[in-house]
């Protein structure tokens, strides 16, 4: 798949972290992403899923190098991302967007709304004031909010509104790569699928790429052709979804989906989900071996000495795990 | 169902916020009874006032918010007419409570071992050494590995799962009748927590207490629940049993909520149905029923007012001009 739109190899980050000792000469390193390889392919969906900790966010952040990696290459339609100069970064930048989970936080409060989705546009040079106004109030029809809402400002709008014009924000300078941190976990259940059709219906409206990040595993599943799973940084599955969610191979992976509760009172109780023990552990110390030992209730001695590999099991179905070696 | 189960009886309740844009009715007058070893789950949105519910029942509300009127009884006795002395025997010692978010209700600056203890000495008058032996069992039970290790620790060295174990152990120092959980699992990962509500029903058996659960997830209150009360702005607008209120919802608000979820056995061909439009102005509610703007059925009658809470059979009761029409009729 070296054709591929979007193309991750080896991503690494590692933030030095300064503990308080006065005999440690170098400072510890917290291994928030540890050498992931992903591909996306155009007007595609990527779902990254895991907990807390994993690295799905700083993934995010590193793709679009908004932090500046460790290690590895991010390939947009054949440019080096990772290493492309200043400027020829800045013209990447409109191809790839982030939207963030909390709306309120990433819109500038003192800026109407319709200054807001503007904004991108002046930054970057383009247009008259007039066109770019008439930009923002052609975003705004495309998202389903009002003529109107233009002069408002966001702490007027709710939660589900605020994100429609961060969408409406990050769309404005038409990228081809958009990239969703969480953007439905705070908004209400009856919201969220506003929010989830919206973001299908701009998805094929206007052949965008997604790579949605998100904690629930419905949601992922619902929205992405292909899951990758993530564990204290690395990628530890990754497949087309439904194959992925049909037949787990990866014991976090049907740990979390055991975990689940599930919407149906005669389907699960709380007797049956699943039974994974223990906390995640320290990303800036992590276990030996495969970083899931700790926890996994197949572990063998090989788990603790080596690492497994993602390795292809199925066509497009990779996973890393001894069990299937 | 004998009367005697019944521990905890809420009638019209109404907590009121006045703020300056207007007098913003948080909860308008809400009923329910709690049977004592059951529990519920009070579920809806942000704003439905699910929270301040069990902030009244435990009398936690600050100006400018104000219970203006109703009665919680426990035991027949009604709470909101006690002094705060009297208010104080019986919170964190009969009703007790945890929150969404650990690490805000502990004190960053004293030992876990302490805050767990701190309960059972002001309620169970026990000297200091009494109060550490049971906070240890009370930390082995809760599931903290090395509690005479982590004893001396502070909240900022635990994980969130952790320190929600922290506030449990606290929670249940006096086997309290009431546990109140707000949104208990809302901040944790989700292998941390089914760790959780395992904990939580485990405990609720062994001291045969009664769990009031908030929750926004469908999942959470499927997987606890034995009774379930769905609010919308402010008020209670369907209450059943766990397994009517999930195979067979009757407010269109319910049946809504339960199909604009995101299931697992959806697929990428699986319609997304969500609920059009907002939850409304709290503070400028409109006439009659506050979800018809929303409703797909409503009628005429809707906009005119509020439809009472009634009972369809024993278990299930629901607050809908159109379900208790068409309940007379065949009735009829």
């Amino acid at each position: 798949m070296s054709d591929a739109f979007l193309q991750v190899r080896g991503l690494a980050k590692h933030f030095p972290v300064s503990r308080k000792t006065l005999f440690q000469a170098r400072p510890d390193l917290l291994r928030a992403v540890d050498g992931i390889d992903f591909d996306l392919p155009r007007g595609q969906t990527l779902g990254l899923v895991g907990e807390s900790g994993c690295g799905k966010s700083t993934t995010a952040r590193l793709v679009l190098r908004l932090v500046e990696s460790t290690a590895g290459e991010v390939t947009l339609e054949g440019v080096d991302v990772l290493r492309c100069s200043r400027g020829a970064l800045q013209d990447l930048r409109r191809e790839m967007q982030l939207v963030f989970q909390d709306p309120l936080s990433s819109l500038n409060p003192r800026m109407s709304v319709g200054t807001n989705i503007a904004e991108p546009l002046r930054f970057h040079g383009l247009g008259s004031r007039a066109e770019r106004n008439e930009k923002a109030r052609e975003l705004l029809d495309i998202v389903g909010l009002k003529p109107r809402d233009f002069d408002r400002f966001p702490h007027e709008f709710s939660g589900g509104q605020c994100q429609r014009v961060a969408i409406a924000r990050a769309l404005v300078l038409r990228p081809k790569l958009v990239i969703f941190d969480e953007p439905v976990s705070a908004l209400d259940v009856s919201i969220q699928a506003q929010i989830l059709a919206l973001l299908l219906r701009l998805q094929s409206e206007f052949s965008l790429s997604y790579i949605f990040i998100s904690h629930d595993l419905s949601v992922i599943k619902r929205i992405s052709d292909r899951t990758a799973v993530m564990y204290l940084g690395k990628i530890v599955e990754q497949g087309p979804s439904e194959r992925l969610y049909r037949n787990p191979l990866h014991p976090y992976t049907q740990a979390l989906l055991q975990a689940i509760p599930v919407p149906d009172p005669a389907a699960k109780r709380v007797e049956d989900l699943g039974g994974l023990e223990g906390d995640v552990p320290s990303p800036i110390d992590p276990p030996s071996g495969c970083r899931f030992h700790t926890r996994c209730p197949h572990r063998m001695p090989r788990c603790v000495e080596s690492e497994p590999l993602l390795k292809e099991e199925e066509s497009g179905h990779q996973v890393a795990c001894f069990l299937h070696d | 169902m004998s009367n005697s189960d019944v521990i905890l009886e809420v009638e019209d309740l109404r907590t009121h916020f006045r703020l300056k844009s207007g007098t913003l009715k948080a909860v308008d007058g809400i009923s329910f009874t709690l049977r004592a070893g059951r529990t519920l789950c009070i579920v809806g949105e942000s704003g439905s006032g699910k929270t301040v519910t069990s902030l009244s029942i435990m009398r936690l509300i600050d100006p400018p918010g104000r219970i203006v009127e109703g009665r919680v009884s426990y035991r027949g006795q009604d709470l909101l007419g006690l002094d705060e002395a009297a208010m104080e025997k019986i919170r964190g010692d009969r009703l007790a409570m945890i929150f969404q978010d650990p690490m805000t209700s502990l004190n960053p600056s004293f030992r876990i071992g302490d805050q767990i203890a701190e309960g059972m000495m002001a309620h169970q008058g026990l000297n200091r050494e009494e109060a550490r032996r049971q906070t240890l069992e009370l930390m082995a039970r809760v599931g903290i590995p090395q509690p005479d290790a982590r004893f001396r620790d502070y909240p900022h060295q635990f994980s969130g799962g952790m320190r929600q174990r922290v506030l449990i152990a606290g929670a249940i120092a006096c086997d309290p009748d009431i546990l109140i959980a707000d949104e208990p699992t809302t901040a944790l990962d989700v292998t941390i927590q089914a760790q959780i509500l395992r904990l939580l029903r485990s405990i609720q058996t062994a001291l045969g207490s009664a769990l009031i659960l908030v929750t926004h997830d469908l999942g959470v209150v499927a997987a606890m629940a034995d009774d379930v009360m769905v609010m919308y702005a402010g008020k209670v607008v369907e209450y059943g049993d766990v397994k009517t209120i999930f195979a067979e919802p009757r407010h269109p608000y319910t049946q809504g909520l339960l199909s604009s979820l995101v299931r697992l056995d959806d697929t990428r061909e699986s319609p997304l149905r969500p609920i059009p439009g907002l939850p409304p102005d709290l503070a400028r509610l409109p006439e009659g029923c506050s979800f018809r703007a929303r409703c797909p059925v409503a009628v005429a009658a809707c906009g005119q007012h509020y439809p009472a809470l009634r009972p369809l059979q024993e278990t299930h009761e629901v607050a809908c001009h159109l379900v208790a029409e068409a309940d007379a009729e065949v009735r009829a």
